[in-house]
Protein backbone atom coordinates (compact mmCIF):
# COMPACT_ATOMS: atom_id res chain seq x y z
CA UNK A 1 0.00 0.00 0.00
CA UNK A 2 1.01 3.64 -0.86
CA UNK A 3 -0.53 5.58 1.77
CA UNK A 4 -1.28 7.92 -0.69
CA UNK A 5 3.30 8.40 -1.25
CA UNK A 6 3.08 10.16 2.32
CA UNK A 7 5.12 8.04 4.50
CA UNK A 8 6.51 4.77 3.31
CA UNK A 9 5.13 2.50 5.92
CA UNK A 10 8.35 3.40 8.22
CA UNK A 11 9.02 4.84 11.94
CA UNK A 12 10.89 7.22 10.34
CA UNK A 13 8.82 8.66 7.56
CA UNK A 14 5.63 8.14 9.48
CA UNK A 15 7.27 10.98 12.56
CA UNK A 16 8.63 13.07 9.74
CA UNK A 17 5.46 13.57 8.20
CA UNK A 18 3.53 14.15 11.57
CA UNK A 19 6.52 16.70 12.92
CA UNK A 20 5.67 18.44 9.45
CA UNK A 21 2.07 19.17 11.13
CA UNK A 22 2.08 23.09 12.58
CA UNK A 23 0.70 23.28 16.18
CA UNK A 24 -2.85 23.88 16.84
CA UNK A 25 -3.65 27.59 17.88
CA UNK A 26 -5.88 26.07 21.10
CA UNK A 27 -6.90 29.53 21.98
CA UNK A 28 -7.94 30.53 18.39
CA UNK A 29 -9.84 26.81 17.57
CA UNK A 30 -11.95 27.61 21.16
CA UNK A 31 -12.45 31.07 19.70
CA UNK A 32 -13.47 30.59 16.13
CA UNK A 33 -15.50 26.73 17.17
CA UNK A 34 -17.12 29.21 19.96
CA UNK A 35 -17.89 32.33 17.29
CA UNK A 36 -19.37 29.66 14.84
CA UNK A 37 -21.33 27.73 17.28
CA UNK A 38 -23.22 31.25 17.68
CA UNK A 39 -24.63 30.91 14.03
CA UNK A 40 -28.47 31.04 13.58
CA UNK A 41 -30.44 29.00 11.53
CA UNK A 42 -33.95 29.24 10.91
CA UNK A 43 -36.71 28.55 8.97
CA UNK A 44 -36.28 26.63 5.72
CA UNK A 45 -32.51 26.52 6.54
CA UNK A 46 -33.93 24.48 9.52
CA UNK A 47 -35.67 22.55 7.97
CA UNK A 48 -32.56 21.18 5.39
CA UNK A 49 -30.93 21.25 8.14
CA UNK A 50 -32.99 18.69 10.57
CA UNK A 51 -33.86 16.31 7.27
CA UNK A 52 -29.27 16.54 6.62
CA UNK A 53 -28.70 15.84 10.14
CA UNK A 54 -31.11 12.84 10.09
CA UNK A 55 -29.64 11.43 7.35
CA UNK A 56 -26.46 11.90 9.08
CA UNK A 57 -27.23 10.10 12.52
CA UNK A 58 -25.32 6.90 13.32
CA UNK A 59 -28.09 5.71 15.12
CA UNK A 60 -26.33 3.34 18.13
CA UNK A 61 -27.05 1.49 21.14
CA UNK A 62 -23.49 0.20 22.78
CA UNK A 63 -24.90 -0.80 26.32
CA UNK A 64 -24.17 -3.85 28.00
CA UNK A 65 -28.07 -4.62 28.30
CA UNK A 66 -28.46 -4.45 24.41
CA UNK A 67 -30.76 -7.31 23.48
CA UNK A 68 -31.97 -8.41 20.17
CA UNK A 69 -35.67 -7.31 20.84
CA UNK A 70 -33.77 -3.55 21.04
CA UNK A 71 -31.67 -3.86 18.10
CA UNK A 72 -34.30 -5.03 15.70
CA UNK A 73 -36.45 -2.30 17.09
CA UNK A 74 -33.58 0.63 16.80
CA UNK A 75 -33.01 -0.87 12.84
CA UNK A 76 -37.07 -0.26 12.70
CA UNK A 77 -36.53 3.18 13.82
CA UNK A 78 -33.33 3.80 11.29
CA UNK A 79 -35.21 2.66 8.44
CA UNK A 80 -38.20 5.02 9.47
CA UNK A 81 -37.69 7.51 12.22
CA UNK A 82 -41.32 8.88 12.47
CA UNK A 83 -43.38 5.85 11.39
CA UNK A 84 -46.30 8.42 11.30
CA UNK A 85 -44.44 10.44 8.38
CA UNK A 86 -42.43 8.77 4.79
CA UNK A 87 -40.86 12.00 4.44
CA UNK A 88 -38.61 11.72 7.55
CA UNK A 89 -34.73 10.26 6.03
CA UNK A 90 -33.93 6.84 7.21
CA UNK A 91 -30.82 8.03 9.39
CA UNK A 92 -27.21 7.22 8.15
CA UNK A 93 -26.34 3.53 9.70
CA UNK A 94 -26.77 1.65 12.61
CA UNK A 95 -24.39 1.06 15.18
CA UNK A 96 -23.69 -1.92 17.35
CA UNK A 97 -21.83 -4.22 18.92
CA UNK A 98 -20.53 -6.85 16.91
CA UNK A 99 -22.18 -9.74 18.62
CA UNK A 100 -25.01 -8.18 17.56
CA UNK A 101 -24.44 -7.50 14.02
CA UNK A 102 -26.48 -10.68 13.41
CA UNK A 103 -29.23 -9.63 14.34
CA UNK A 104 -29.16 -6.09 13.19
CA UNK A 105 -28.10 -7.48 9.03
CA UNK A 106 -31.38 -9.93 9.11
CA UNK A 107 -33.89 -7.66 10.46
CA UNK A 108 -32.81 -4.69 8.51
CA UNK A 109 -32.63 -6.80 5.25
CA UNK A 110 -36.28 -7.82 6.62
CA UNK A 111 -37.49 -4.68 6.30
CA UNK A 112 -36.26 -3.17 3.35
CA UNK A 113 -33.20 -0.81 4.74
CA UNK A 114 -30.26 -2.46 3.26
CA UNK A 115 -29.84 1.11 2.35
CA UNK A 116 -29.16 1.91 5.69
CA UNK A 117 -25.32 1.34 6.65
CA UNK A 118 -24.79 -1.24 9.38
CA UNK A 119 -21.35 -0.58 11.72
CA UNK A 120 -19.79 -2.63 14.24
CA UNK A 121 -17.77 -1.44 16.81
CA UNK A 122 -14.21 -3.40 16.81
CA UNK A 123 -10.74 -3.65 18.28
CA UNK A 124 -12.24 -4.50 21.88
CA UNK A 125 -14.05 -1.56 21.98
CA UNK A 126 -14.29 1.09 23.92
CA UNK A 127 -10.65 0.66 25.84
CA UNK A 128 -8.65 -0.75 23.15
CA UNK A 129 -6.92 -3.28 25.59
CA UNK A 130 -6.48 -6.93 23.73
CA UNK A 131 -4.02 -8.32 21.58
CA UNK A 132 -4.16 -7.84 17.91
CA UNK A 133 -5.03 -11.24 17.32
CA UNK A 134 -7.95 -10.49 19.49
CA UNK A 135 -8.99 -7.25 17.65
CA UNK A 136 -8.49 -9.17 14.26
CA UNK A 137 -10.31 -11.86 15.41
CA UNK A 138 -12.82 -9.14 16.70
CA UNK A 139 -13.19 -7.52 13.12
CA UNK A 140 -13.56 -10.60 10.86
CA UNK A 141 -16.59 -11.65 13.32
CA UNK A 142 -18.41 -8.27 12.60
CA UNK A 143 -17.76 -8.52 9.15
CA UNK A 144 -18.58 -11.78 8.43
CA UNK A 145 -22.07 -11.31 10.22
CA UNK A 146 -22.94 -8.73 7.42
CA UNK A 147 -21.23 -5.40 9.09
CA UNK A 148 -20.72 -2.48 6.33
CA UNK A 149 -18.70 0.03 8.58
CA UNK A 150 -16.01 -0.85 10.93
CA UNK A 151 -15.41 1.50 14.21
CA UNK A 152 -12.30 0.54 15.15
CA UNK A 153 -10.55 2.73 18.49
CA UNK A 154 -7.01 2.77 18.21
CA UNK A 155 -4.55 2.21 21.22
CA UNK A 156 -4.45 5.30 22.92
CA UNK A 157 -1.81 4.12 25.50
CA UNK A 158 0.79 3.09 22.66
CA UNK A 159 -0.77 6.55 20.82
CA UNK A 160 0.27 8.36 24.03
CA UNK A 161 3.49 6.72 25.28
CA UNK A 162 4.93 7.62 21.69
CA UNK A 163 4.52 4.56 19.89
CA UNK A 164 2.84 5.91 16.80
CA UNK A 165 3.67 3.73 14.08
CA UNK A 166 2.10 0.91 16.14
CA UNK A 167 -0.76 2.71 16.07
CA UNK A 168 -0.45 3.15 12.28
CA UNK A 169 0.03 -0.59 11.42
CA UNK A 170 -3.20 -1.41 14.18
CA UNK A 171 -5.13 0.59 11.48
CA UNK A 172 -3.33 -0.44 8.62
CA UNK A 173 -4.11 -4.19 9.41
CA UNK A 174 -7.55 -3.54 10.13
CA UNK A 175 -8.31 -1.30 6.78
CA UNK A 176 -6.63 -4.37 5.16
CA UNK A 177 -8.89 -6.97 6.81
CA UNK A 178 -12.31 -4.45 5.83
CA UNK A 179 -10.75 -4.58 2.30
CA UNK A 180 -14.17 -3.64 -0.06
CA UNK A 181 -16.09 -5.17 2.17
CA UNK A 182 -16.62 -1.90 5.08
CA UNK A 183 -16.00 1.34 5.27
CA UNK A 184 -13.19 1.83 8.23
CA UNK A 185 -13.95 4.71 10.44
CA UNK A 186 -10.73 5.21 13.20
CA UNK A 187 -12.10 6.50 17.21
CA UNK A 188 -9.40 8.06 18.56
CA UNK A 189 -11.16 8.70 22.12
CA UNK A 190 -10.53 12.75 21.81
CA UNK A 191 -11.05 12.86 25.64
CA UNK A 192 -7.67 10.78 26.19
CA UNK A 193 -5.54 12.81 23.76
CA UNK A 194 -4.92 15.78 25.47
CA UNK A 195 -4.09 18.08 23.76
CA UNK A 196 -5.83 19.56 20.18
CA UNK A 197 -1.63 18.98 18.86
CA UNK A 198 -2.54 15.25 19.26
CA UNK A 199 -6.25 15.41 18.07
CA UNK A 200 -4.37 16.63 14.64
CA UNK A 201 -1.51 14.43 14.93
CA UNK A 202 -4.09 11.58 15.34
CA UNK A 203 -6.91 12.55 12.42
CA UNK A 204 -3.30 13.08 9.93
CA UNK A 205 -2.06 9.47 11.21
CA UNK A 206 -5.45 7.94 10.44
CA UNK A 207 -6.19 9.38 7.04
CA UNK A 208 -2.43 8.03 6.10
CA UNK A 209 -2.92 5.07 7.43
CA UNK A 210 -6.26 4.21 5.37
CA UNK A 211 -9.33 5.74 7.26
CA UNK A 212 -12.59 6.23 5.24
CA UNK A 213 -13.49 8.12 8.48
CA UNK A 214 -12.31 9.67 11.46
CA UNK A 215 -14.59 9.95 14.52
CA UNK A 216 -14.54 11.52 18.00
CA UNK A 217 -15.22 9.57 20.44
CA UNK A 218 -16.51 6.23 21.90
CA UNK A 219 -19.35 8.01 23.50
CA UNK A 220 -18.05 6.12 26.70
CA UNK A 221 -15.95 9.24 28.13
CA UNK A 222 -16.46 12.70 28.73
CA UNK A 223 -15.65 15.09 27.12
CA UNK A 224 -16.42 13.87 23.94
CA UNK A 225 -17.02 15.77 20.69
CA UNK A 226 -16.52 19.23 21.64
CA UNK A 227 -17.05 21.74 19.26
CA UNK A 228 -13.39 22.67 19.01
CA UNK A 229 -11.88 19.47 18.52
CA UNK A 230 -14.28 18.88 15.58
CA UNK A 231 -12.95 21.79 14.14
CA UNK A 232 -9.49 20.37 14.51
CA UNK A 233 -10.59 17.06 12.73
CA UNK A 234 -12.58 18.96 9.31
CA UNK A 235 -9.28 20.84 9.10
CA UNK A 236 -7.51 18.16 9.09
CA UNK A 237 -9.35 16.16 6.20
CA UNK A 238 -9.60 19.62 4.23
CA UNK A 239 -6.23 19.85 4.42
CA UNK A 240 -5.79 15.97 3.58
CA UNK A 241 -8.01 16.59 0.76
CA UNK A 242 -5.08 18.83 -0.60
CA UNK A 243 -2.57 16.33 -0.14
CA UNK A 244 -4.03 13.55 -1.55
CA UNK A 245 -7.24 13.95 -3.80
CA UNK A 246 -8.91 11.86 -1.56
CA UNK A 247 -12.47 13.04 0.69
CA UNK A 248 -12.13 11.32 3.82
CA UNK A 249 -15.48 11.61 6.38
CA UNK A 250 -15.51 12.73 10.00
CA UNK A 251 -17.87 11.48 12.48
CA UNK A 252 -18.19 13.35 16.14
CA UNK A 253 -19.71 11.02 18.65
CA UNK A 254 -20.76 11.58 22.31
CA UNK A 255 -22.52 14.37 23.36
CA UNK A 256 -24.76 15.70 20.70
CA UNK A 257 -28.06 15.61 22.00
CA UNK A 258 -30.15 17.92 21.01
CA UNK A 259 -30.76 19.44 17.32
CA UNK A 260 -29.05 22.83 18.52
CA UNK A 261 -26.09 20.62 18.82
CA UNK A 262 -26.59 18.73 15.75
CA UNK A 263 -27.05 21.98 13.56
CA UNK A 264 -23.80 23.50 14.93
CA UNK A 265 -22.09 20.72 13.84
CA UNK A 266 -23.44 21.04 10.20
CA UNK A 267 -22.45 24.94 10.10
CA UNK A 268 -18.66 23.54 11.31
CA UNK A 269 -18.66 21.03 8.74
CA UNK A 270 -20.06 24.05 5.79
CA UNK A 271 -17.64 26.31 7.57
CA UNK A 272 -14.48 24.36 7.60
CA UNK A 273 -14.38 21.60 5.40
CA UNK A 274 -17.12 22.99 3.04
CA UNK A 275 -20.13 22.34 1.94
CA UNK A 276 -18.73 18.97 -0.45
CA UNK A 277 -18.86 17.49 3.15
CA UNK A 278 -22.53 18.03 3.76
CA UNK A 279 -23.48 14.22 2.73
CA UNK A 280 -24.44 11.04 4.87
CA UNK A 281 -21.18 9.76 2.95
CA UNK A 282 -19.01 12.17 4.18
CA UNK A 283 -20.36 13.39 7.61
CA UNK A 284 -22.19 11.19 10.23
CA UNK A 285 -23.02 12.18 14.11
CA UNK A 286 -23.35 9.42 16.40
CA UNK A 287 -26.13 9.74 18.51
CA UNK A 288 -28.63 7.94 19.98
CA UNK A 289 -31.04 10.54 22.03
CA UNK A 290 -30.48 13.07 19.08
CA UNK A 291 -32.87 11.44 16.75
CA UNK A 292 -35.70 11.60 18.71
CA UNK A 293 -35.02 15.67 18.94
CA UNK A 294 -34.69 16.10 15.53
CA UNK A 295 -37.90 14.30 15.46
CA UNK A 296 -39.82 16.81 17.49
CA UNK A 297 -38.08 19.81 16.32
CA UNK A 298 -39.31 18.45 12.38
CA UNK A 299 -42.88 18.25 13.76
CA UNK A 300 -42.67 21.77 15.36
CA UNK A 301 -41.98 23.05 11.96
CA UNK A 302 -44.66 21.40 10.37
CA UNK A 303 -47.42 21.69 13.22
CA UNK A 304 -46.63 24.98 14.21
CA UNK A 305 -46.43 23.59 17.99
CA UNK A 306 -43.92 22.08 20.47
CA UNK A 307 -44.27 18.56 19.98
CA UNK A 308 -44.19 16.09 23.09
CA UNK A 309 -41.68 12.97 23.49
CA UNK A 310 -44.51 11.07 24.16
CA UNK A 311 -45.41 10.90 20.66
CA UNK A 312 -41.87 9.62 19.40
CA UNK A 313 -40.11 6.44 20.24
CA UNK A 314 -38.52 5.92 23.68
CA UNK A 315 -35.79 4.02 21.37
CA UNK B 1 -16.98 60.72 51.18
CA UNK B 2 -18.65 59.73 48.08
CA UNK B 3 -21.82 58.69 47.86
CA UNK B 4 -23.01 54.68 47.40
CA UNK B 5 -24.18 53.68 44.31
CA UNK B 6 -26.97 51.32 44.81
CA UNK B 7 -26.68 47.89 43.57
CA UNK B 8 -29.89 47.09 41.44
CA UNK B 9 -30.80 43.12 41.12
CA UNK B 10 -31.00 42.02 37.34
CA UNK B 11 -34.24 40.46 37.30
CA UNK B 12 -33.64 37.31 35.47
CA UNK B 13 -35.85 34.15 35.18
CA UNK B 14 -36.59 30.70 36.77
CA UNK B 15 -35.90 27.98 34.64
CA UNK B 16 -34.35 24.25 36.16
CA UNK B 17 -33.71 25.81 39.32
CA UNK B 18 -31.20 28.37 37.74
CA UNK B 19 -31.93 31.79 36.81
CA UNK B 20 -31.22 32.17 33.27
CA UNK B 21 -31.53 35.48 31.14
CA UNK B 22 -33.80 35.31 28.40
CA UNK B 23 -33.08 33.14 25.13
CA UNK B 24 -34.05 35.71 22.87
CA UNK B 25 -32.08 38.46 24.94
CA UNK B 26 -34.99 40.97 25.30
CA UNK B 27 -36.13 42.60 28.30
CA UNK B 28 -39.29 45.21 29.28
CA UNK B 29 -39.51 48.15 31.27
CA UNK B 30 -41.45 48.35 34.39
CA UNK B 31 -42.93 51.51 36.00
CA UNK B 32 -44.46 52.34 39.32
CA UNK B 33 -48.03 53.87 39.43
CA UNK B 34 -46.41 57.34 38.59
CA UNK B 35 -44.83 56.51 35.78
CA UNK B 36 -40.91 56.00 36.95
CA UNK B 37 -38.70 53.56 36.10
CA UNK B 38 -38.04 50.46 38.47
CA UNK B 39 -36.79 47.43 36.49
CA UNK B 40 -35.63 45.73 33.34
CA UNK B 41 -37.26 42.32 33.98
CA UNK B 42 -37.00 39.42 31.06
CA UNK B 43 -39.33 39.35 28.26
CA UNK B 44 -39.40 35.67 28.11
CA UNK B 45 -39.80 33.87 24.75
CA UNK B 46 -41.56 31.15 23.65
CA UNK B 47 -38.12 29.27 23.25
CA UNK B 48 -37.77 29.82 26.92
CA UNK B 49 -41.22 28.49 27.75
CA UNK B 50 -39.91 25.36 25.67
CA UNK B 51 -36.85 24.89 27.78
CA UNK B 52 -39.07 25.72 30.78
CA UNK B 53 -41.61 22.43 29.95
CA UNK B 54 -38.34 20.41 29.58
CA UNK B 55 -36.72 21.15 32.91
CA UNK B 56 -40.77 20.67 34.02
CA UNK B 57 -41.36 17.30 32.56
CA UNK B 58 -37.99 15.85 33.13
CA UNK B 59 -38.46 16.90 37.43
CA UNK B 60 -41.87 15.52 37.43
CA UNK B 61 -41.50 11.52 38.09
CA UNK B 62 -39.17 12.37 40.32
CA UNK B 63 -41.57 15.31 42.30
CA UNK B 64 -44.47 13.17 41.94
CA UNK B 65 -42.88 9.50 43.40
CA UNK B 66 -41.99 12.22 46.86
CA UNK B 67 -43.87 11.62 49.42
CA UNK B 68 -47.23 13.78 50.59
CA UNK B 69 -44.86 14.29 54.06
CA UNK B 70 -41.66 15.43 52.00
CA UNK B 71 -43.55 17.87 49.45
CA UNK B 72 -45.74 18.95 52.64
CA UNK B 73 -42.73 19.57 54.13
CA UNK B 74 -41.13 21.35 51.30
CA UNK B 75 -43.97 23.77 50.38
CA UNK B 76 -44.10 25.13 54.76
CA UNK B 77 -40.20 25.32 53.97
CA UNK B 78 -41.43 27.92 51.35
CA UNK B 79 -43.80 29.46 53.96
CA UNK B 80 -40.87 29.84 56.49
CA UNK B 81 -38.41 31.17 54.16
CA UNK B 82 -40.82 33.83 52.76
CA UNK B 83 -41.63 34.99 56.24
CA UNK B 84 -37.88 35.50 56.77
CA UNK B 85 -38.03 37.49 54.17
CA UNK B 86 -41.32 39.76 54.32
CA UNK B 87 -39.56 43.42 54.20
CA UNK B 88 -38.31 43.02 51.15
CA UNK B 89 -41.52 41.64 49.40
CA UNK B 90 -43.80 44.10 50.77
CA UNK B 91 -41.53 46.97 49.43
CA UNK B 92 -41.23 45.34 45.95
CA UNK B 93 -45.28 45.20 46.01
CA UNK B 94 -45.61 48.63 47.61
CA UNK B 95 -43.06 49.86 44.34
CA UNK B 96 -44.70 48.26 41.88
CA UNK B 97 -48.39 48.16 42.19
CA UNK B 98 -49.03 51.60 44.10
CA UNK B 99 -51.01 49.98 46.85
CA UNK B 100 -50.56 51.06 50.41
CA UNK B 101 -47.57 49.84 52.31
CA UNK B 102 -50.18 48.70 55.31
CA UNK B 103 -51.97 46.11 52.13
CA UNK B 104 -48.32 45.18 50.77
CA UNK B 105 -47.89 43.63 54.05
CA UNK B 106 -51.34 42.09 54.24
CA UNK B 107 -50.86 40.23 51.06
CA UNK B 108 -47.59 39.17 52.02
CA UNK B 109 -48.78 37.97 55.26
CA UNK B 110 -52.00 36.16 53.25
CA UNK B 111 -49.18 34.51 51.42
CA UNK B 112 -47.14 32.77 53.78
CA UNK B 113 -50.54 31.70 55.57
CA UNK B 114 -51.77 30.72 51.97
CA UNK B 115 -48.80 28.59 51.31
CA UNK B 116 -49.16 27.03 55.04
CA UNK B 117 -52.36 25.95 54.29
CA UNK B 118 -51.61 24.28 51.06
CA UNK B 119 -48.52 22.60 52.69
CA UNK B 120 -51.58 20.60 54.94
CA UNK B 121 -53.09 19.41 52.21
CA UNK B 122 -50.35 17.65 50.68
CA UNK B 123 -50.93 14.10 52.88
CA UNK B 124 -54.51 14.77 53.13
CA UNK B 125 -55.31 14.42 49.41
CA UNK B 126 -55.56 11.01 49.21
CA UNK B 127 -57.94 10.66 52.10
CA UNK B 128 -60.04 13.09 51.18
CA UNK B 129 -60.13 12.62 47.04
CA UNK B 130 -59.99 8.86 46.83
CA UNK B 131 -62.22 6.06 47.78
CA UNK B 132 -62.69 2.77 48.80
CA UNK B 133 -65.35 1.80 46.41
CA UNK B 134 -68.31 -0.78 47.26
CA UNK B 135 -68.43 -3.67 44.76
CA UNK B 136 -69.63 -7.03 44.37
CA UNK B 137 -66.92 -9.28 44.76
CA UNK B 138 -64.11 -10.51 47.02
CA UNK B 139 -61.79 -7.81 46.30
CA UNK B 140 -61.23 -4.19 46.67
CA UNK B 141 -61.55 -1.28 44.44
CA UNK B 142 -59.77 2.11 45.04
CA UNK B 143 -60.07 5.28 43.65
CA UNK B 144 -56.38 7.37 44.25
CA UNK B 145 -55.72 10.86 43.24
CA UNK B 146 -52.36 10.97 41.31
CA UNK B 147 -50.69 14.18 39.67
CA UNK B 148 -51.36 15.15 36.15
CA UNK B 149 -47.69 15.84 34.64
CA UNK B 150 -46.43 19.05 33.34
CA UNK B 151 -49.07 22.36 34.27
CA UNK B 152 -48.68 25.76 32.35
CA UNK B 153 -50.04 28.60 34.29
CA UNK B 154 -50.85 32.19 33.61
CA UNK B 155 -50.67 34.16 37.15
CA UNK B 156 -52.87 36.80 38.05
CA UNK B 157 -52.16 40.15 37.63
CA UNK B 158 -53.21 41.54 41.05
CA UNK B 159 -52.60 40.64 43.53
CA UNK B 160 -48.75 39.80 42.57
CA UNK B 161 -47.46 38.04 44.89
CA UNK B 162 -50.57 36.31 46.63
CA UNK B 163 -51.95 35.64 43.01
CA UNK B 164 -48.74 33.54 41.93
CA UNK B 165 -48.91 31.61 45.06
CA UNK B 166 -52.74 30.50 44.65
CA UNK B 167 -51.87 29.39 41.29
CA UNK B 168 -48.58 27.46 41.84
CA UNK B 169 -48.94 25.93 45.05
CA UNK B 170 -51.90 24.06 44.04
CA UNK B 171 -50.58 22.96 40.95
CA UNK B 172 -46.98 20.98 42.99
CA UNK B 173 -48.99 20.01 45.83
CA UNK B 174 -50.60 17.39 44.17
CA UNK B 175 -47.14 16.08 42.47
CA UNK B 176 -47.59 18.24 39.44
CA UNK B 177 -44.92 20.37 38.14
CA UNK B 178 -45.42 23.93 36.78
CA UNK B 179 -44.22 26.83 34.23
CA UNK B 180 -45.88 29.44 35.63
CA UNK B 181 -46.19 33.19 33.54
CA UNK B 182 -45.90 36.28 36.89
CA UNK B 183 -47.65 39.33 36.68
CA UNK B 184 -46.31 41.11 33.79
CA UNK B 185 -46.79 44.80 35.20
CA UNK B 186 -45.55 43.35 38.52
CA UNK B 187 -43.20 40.57 38.02
CA UNK B 188 -40.56 41.47 40.31
CA UNK B 189 -41.97 40.05 43.78
CA UNK B 190 -42.51 37.09 41.63
CA UNK B 191 -38.73 36.92 40.61
CA UNK B 192 -37.56 36.98 44.23
CA UNK B 193 -39.95 34.43 45.48
CA UNK B 194 -37.52 32.51 42.98
CA UNK B 195 -34.98 32.88 45.55
CA UNK B 196 -37.42 32.28 47.91
CA UNK B 197 -37.80 28.53 45.60
CA UNK B 198 -34.29 28.22 45.42
CA UNK B 199 -33.45 27.91 49.05
CA UNK B 200 -36.37 26.04 49.99
CA UNK B 201 -35.48 22.57 48.82
CA UNK B 202 -38.02 22.60 46.02
CA UNK B 203 -36.27 20.13 43.63
CA UNK B 204 -35.11 22.04 40.11
CA UNK B 205 -37.41 22.16 37.67
CA UNK B 206 -40.66 21.58 39.68
CA UNK B 207 -41.54 25.39 39.60
CA UNK B 208 -40.30 27.59 36.39
CA UNK B 209 -40.93 30.88 36.58
CA UNK B 210 -41.45 33.37 33.42
CA UNK B 211 -41.63 37.05 32.76
CA UNK B 212 -43.04 38.51 30.02
CA UNK B 213 -46.29 39.20 27.95
CA UNK B 214 -49.09 37.21 28.33
CA UNK B 215 -50.63 37.00 24.85
CA UNK B 216 -47.21 35.78 23.35
CA UNK B 217 -46.50 33.13 25.49
CA UNK B 218 -50.33 31.78 26.28
CA UNK B 219 -50.75 30.74 22.98
CA UNK B 220 -47.68 28.71 23.12
CA UNK B 221 -48.50 26.76 26.19
CA UNK B 222 -52.13 26.30 25.65
CA UNK B 223 -51.00 24.81 22.05
CA UNK B 224 -47.64 23.20 23.19
CA UNK B 225 -48.07 18.63 23.31
CA UNK B 226 -45.90 17.96 26.70
CA UNK B 227 -48.02 20.10 28.81
CA UNK B 228 -50.51 18.40 30.13
CA UNK B 229 -52.91 21.03 32.04
CA UNK B 230 -53.34 24.37 31.85
CA UNK B 231 -54.58 27.49 34.45
CA UNK B 232 -55.66 30.83 32.54
CA UNK B 233 -57.23 32.45 35.66
CA UNK B 234 -54.69 34.99 34.78
CA UNK B 235 -56.31 36.34 31.13
CA UNK B 236 -58.75 37.67 30.36
CA UNK B 237 -62.49 35.78 29.16
CA UNK B 238 -61.99 37.11 25.65
CA UNK B 239 -59.08 35.12 24.81
CA UNK B 240 -60.03 31.48 26.86
CA UNK B 241 -61.92 30.28 23.46
CA UNK B 242 -58.63 30.27 21.47
CA UNK B 243 -56.70 28.71 23.92
CA UNK B 244 -58.94 25.89 24.42
CA UNK B 245 -59.24 25.17 20.96
CA UNK B 246 -55.30 25.54 20.93
CA UNK B 247 -55.37 23.14 23.87
CA UNK B 248 -57.52 19.97 22.27
CA UNK B 249 -54.98 18.56 19.97
CA UNK B 250 -53.50 16.65 23.01
CA UNK B 251 -56.40 16.97 25.36
CA UNK B 252 -54.97 19.66 27.61
CA UNK B 253 -57.28 20.18 30.94
CA UNK B 254 -57.97 24.33 30.94
CA UNK B 255 -59.31 25.54 33.98
CA UNK B 256 -59.68 29.46 34.96
CA UNK B 257 -60.83 29.84 38.78
CA UNK B 258 -62.06 32.16 40.49
CA UNK B 259 -60.52 32.37 43.71
CA UNK B 260 -58.47 30.12 45.94
CA UNK B 261 -58.98 26.48 47.60
CA UNK B 262 -58.88 22.86 47.12
CA UNK B 263 -61.00 22.83 43.89
CA UNK B 264 -57.41 24.17 42.49
CA UNK B 265 -55.86 21.82 43.81
CA UNK B 266 -58.28 18.46 42.92
CA UNK B 267 -58.14 20.07 39.17
CA UNK B 268 -55.01 19.10 38.31
CA UNK B 269 -55.12 15.44 39.64
CA UNK B 270 -56.42 12.72 37.67
CA UNK B 271 -58.41 9.99 39.74
CA UNK B 272 -57.53 6.48 39.01
CA UNK B 273 -59.25 3.10 40.08
CA UNK B 274 -57.19 0.56 41.05
CA UNK B 275 -58.52 -3.07 42.35
CA UNK B 276 -56.94 -5.37 44.63
CA UNK B 277 -57.40 -9.36 45.83
CA UNK B 278 -58.70 -9.24 49.44
CA UNK B 279 -56.14 -11.40 51.47
CA UNK B 280 -52.85 -10.95 49.46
Amino acid sequence: MSFYGLVDGSDASLRKYLQALPAVDQVGADARAGMLATRSIKTTSKRWAIDTAISMVDLTTLEGADSPGKVAALCSKAVRPDPTDSSVPSVGAVCVYNDMVAIARAHLDSIGGSHVGLAAVSTAFPSGRASMGVKLQDTRDALDAGASEIDMVIDRGAFLSGDLIGVFNEIVAIRDLCGTRAHLKVIFETGELVTYDNVRKASFLAMAAGADFIKTSTGKIAPAATAPVVLIMLEAVRDFYQMSQRRIGVKPAGGIRNTKDAIKQLVLVNETAGPEWLTPSLFRIGASALLNDLLMQRMKLDDGYYASPQYVTID
Amino acid sequence: MAERIDVKKTYKLFINGAFPRSESGRTYEIKNAKGLFIANPCLASRKDLKDAVVAARLAQPGWSMSTAYNKGQILYRLAEMLEARRTQFVEEIFMTTGVSRVKAEKEVNDSVDRLVWYAGWSDKLASLSGSLNPVAGPYYNFTVPESMGVIAAIAAEMPSLLGLIDTIAPIIVGGNTVVVLASTQSPLCAMSFAEVIATSDVPAGVINILTGKKDEIAPWMASHMDVDGMDISGLGKKSHGGLRIAGAENLKRIYSFQSGGPERILAFLEHKSVWHPIGL
